[in-house]
């Protein structure tokens, strides 16, 4: 098993005709069962035709209804993304996958509210990785998104970042030292995004091909330490916990009214130090993520 | 992006707020025109410049004749402003805002902001106006109001009136406050703000309301549909290396330390600094060259780097995914050679084509320390500066 998606998921991708979706598109057909997977592309203007033997169909509704997939990734370009992860919604599909970095802030204030509306109006709710992120991947099953495949190995260890980078170092870690990954997960770097580090936790809290957990978070924000309290109280697996941002220079990403409202918990240092107070295996050194996480199985 | 408090009262005033009448002004010639064109006994000569903490510093006065305005606007323009904001070094006034005096009765404080927590815009309001607004949340927490905002609602007659009567708008001023703060709302909706601050809001003699000041950050991914506001962009305000790292599309900010650092990845970044201080020493920039980088960015990435003197070393650190390790250290080798870089480097590249990276790094005779973990990069370029 493995988190949110596996060999057998179907995927949608929209703006599949652009550069980027292209490009990555070609990769993600190319790993594991990547060829049985991505099974639609949207682009209401070239409906009908095909790109790398994927149909093209004029709406995510009418991919979905004529393939049965039940995920989306996309690469639509920053001014339509927004509306691209809200026809995702409506095409009630279970999982949407943003990888567009710069959405305007009130572009996914709007969307997210709108998302929040549907779900409390009694709506089918679609969940929402991303935006600004690498996507996941289930190593020798499926990759959807931006990661570079290789480095991967499949195995028991989940691994959950917002940065992409990030994400790739500890998957590289683990792989070198022969820890396996059952799904590794970037959330992305944008203040208002879907599934947050707490999210990603409680299903590989639940998720039982995942032993373990590395878990990579940045300054910025109440999620990390959210997170952690939740894993205090829930969490049976052991995990290693690093942030990234100790010599950040304050006020340079956030202004101080930011700063305000998180009431100074969101430097790295406090966040580093809720996570140990809440159990986890803290680490300064992002080098010693993987062997700190094998000293503990 | 931020602008000056004279722009930000424009669009306050373009989006219906009330404010001081106020002329920008660029010499003492231009400010004692402005000051009567406004008329009037007193006026405010206030210091633009983006950093806040300006009355303290030195850069606000009020002026009771034309001859004391004429003695402070001289005094002020030129000057190296310092606040707590602008570091030791402050930074120089070269524009002024003139504004009609005021007659304060009590100041408040009011801002809109984007909550990451609850995915909605915090409308914030305090009694404690004209001060330190963090050192109010510090020490009197209560004494700040907040309420979320749902877009698709907008600010409402119930939170908007719970905020006002809860900083104490008396009773014939609550109409008008109201409205303005459901006016700020609009304000920061309709402009893609980050942060829209005003401190003080006044109450007025005769209960009118008025915002004295202004501070507006705004969306940078939401610039584009906002030409107005990108014509408000100030270059003198903003860090020259860090303007110049943006026009080859790095994300480059100045640091203290005396180690360059060069990575691909905000986080990576980020804790490539950590790394650097975890052994010792400390980051002299925080420099992301992004996914798709080319011979020329790094080259460029590596000009920018060495224009800051106390650069000793360099520590370039890449893991390459889609972006290969071979165009990499290529672009490291080229640059290193434009540049005839006489400083101490040390590369750490990890994933695809990593091989023949280090191959390329290894024949172009230049002395690169290579390293294979992050740590042992660090470990190696702190002792190299040593």
């Amino acid at each position: 098993m493995s988190i949110l998606i596996n060999k057998d998921t179907k995927v949608i991708t929209q703006g599949i005709t652009g550069k980027t979706g292209q490009f990555h598109t070609e990769k993600c057909q190319e790993y594991a069962n990547g060829k049985e997977c991505f099974v639609a592309g949207v682009n209401p203007k070239k409906a009908g035709e095909k790109i790398f033997d994927i149909p093209i169909y004029a709406s995510v509704k009418e991919a979905a209804a004529e393939t049965g997939a039940t995920v989306s990734v996309i690469y639509v370009p920053p001014a339509g993304a927004a509306a691209a992860i809200w026809e995702a919604v409506e095409a009630d599909l279970d999982l949407a996958i943003c990888i567009t970095e710069g959405i305007p802030v009130r572009d996914m204030l709007e969307v997210r509210n709108k998302m929040k509306a549907k779900v409390a109006a009694g709506g089918k709710e679609t969940l929402l990785l991303g935006p600004n992120c690498p996507g996941l991947i289930t190593p020798d099953e499926i990759k959807i998104g931006i990661m570079p495949g290789h480095i991967h190995r499949k195995g028991r260890i989940g691994v959950v970042s917002r940065s992409g980078t990030l994400t790739y170092e500890a998957v590289a870690q683990l792989t070198e030292i022969g820890l396996g990954q059952s799904s590794a997960v970037g959330i992305g770097g944008d203040p208002i995004n879907g599934l947050k580090h707490i999210d990603v936790m409680k299903m590989f809290n639940d998720d039982p091909d995942t032993d373990a957990v590395i878990m990579i978070g940045e300054i910025g924000g109440p999620d990390e330490a959210e997170a952690a309290q939740w894993c205090k109280a829930n969490m049976k697996k052991p995990i290693v916990g690093f942030i990234a941002g100790v010599t950040a220079p304050a006020g340079k990403r956030m202004g101080h009214a930011g700063a305000l409202i998180s009431g100074g918990a969101d430097t790295a240092d406090a966040k580093l130090a809720i996570m140990e107070e809440c159990g986890f295996t803290v680490t300064r050194n992002p080098s010693e993520m993987a062997k700190l996480l094998k000293a503990m199985l | 992006m931020k602008i000056h408090e004279y722009q930000g009262k424009e669009i306050l005033r373009k989006f219906g707020v009330t404010t001081p009448r106020g002329v920008p002004c660029f010499s003492v010639d231009e400010a004692v025109k402005a000051a009567e064109t406004l008329g009037g006994k007193v006026w405010v000569v206030k210091a633009q410049i983006h950093a806040g903490g300006r009355g303290k510093g030195g850069g606000v006065k009020v002026a009771k004749s034309l001859d004391e305005l004429k003695q402070y606007a001289g005094q002020i323009l030129g000057m190296q402003l310092v606040t707590h904001q602008t570091g030791p070094e402050g930074q120089k006034v070269r524009r002024l805002l003139i504004e009609e005096g005021a007659d304060i009765k009590k100041e408040y404080y009011v801002a809109a902001l984007t909550d990451r927590a609850t995915q909605k815009v915090a409308m914030m309001a305090s009694s404690e106006g004209g001060m330190d607004i963090e050192e109010v949340a510090h020490s009197t927490p209560e004494k700040i109001l907040k309420v979320f905002v749902d877009p698709a609602t907008g600010l409402t007659d119930e939170q908007a009136l719970y905020l006002s009567n809860g900083i104490g708008v008396p009773e014939g001023s609550t109409a008008q406050a109201v409205d303005t703060l459901k006016k700020l709302y609009t304000t920061y909706m309709e402009t893609d703000a980050s942060l829209a601050e005003i401190n003080p809001l006044i109450l007025e003699g005769n209960g009118t309301i008025k915002a004295l000041d202004a501070k507006f950050n705004f969306d940078s991914n939401a610039l584009y549909r906002h030409p107005e506001i990108v014509e408000y962009r100030d270059l003198d305000e903003e860090d020259a290396d860090e303007i110049e790292a943006s026009k080859f599309d790095l994300a480059y900010i100045s640091l203290d330390g005396n180690i360059g650092c060069l990575v691909n990845g905000a986080g990576l970044a980020m804790a490539t600094m950590d790394t650097i201080k975890l052994f010792g020493a400390e980051p002299a920039n925080f420099l992301d060259v992004g996914g798709g980088a080319t011979t020329e960015k790094v080259t460029e990435a590596f000009k920018i780097m060495l224009k800051n003197p106390k650069v000793k070393g360099i520590l370039v650190n890449i893991f390459g995914g889609i972006m290969r390790c071979d165009t990499i250290a290529t672009g490291v080798v080229t640059a290193a050679k434009e540049v005839h870089l006489s400083v101490p480097l040390v590369v750490r590249m990890k994933g695809t084509n990593e091989e023949i990276g280090k191959q390329i790094l290894r024949d172009s005779g230049l002395p690169i320390i290579a390293a294979d973990t992050m740590a042992e990069a660090a470990q190696k370029i702190v002792d190299a500066v040593k």
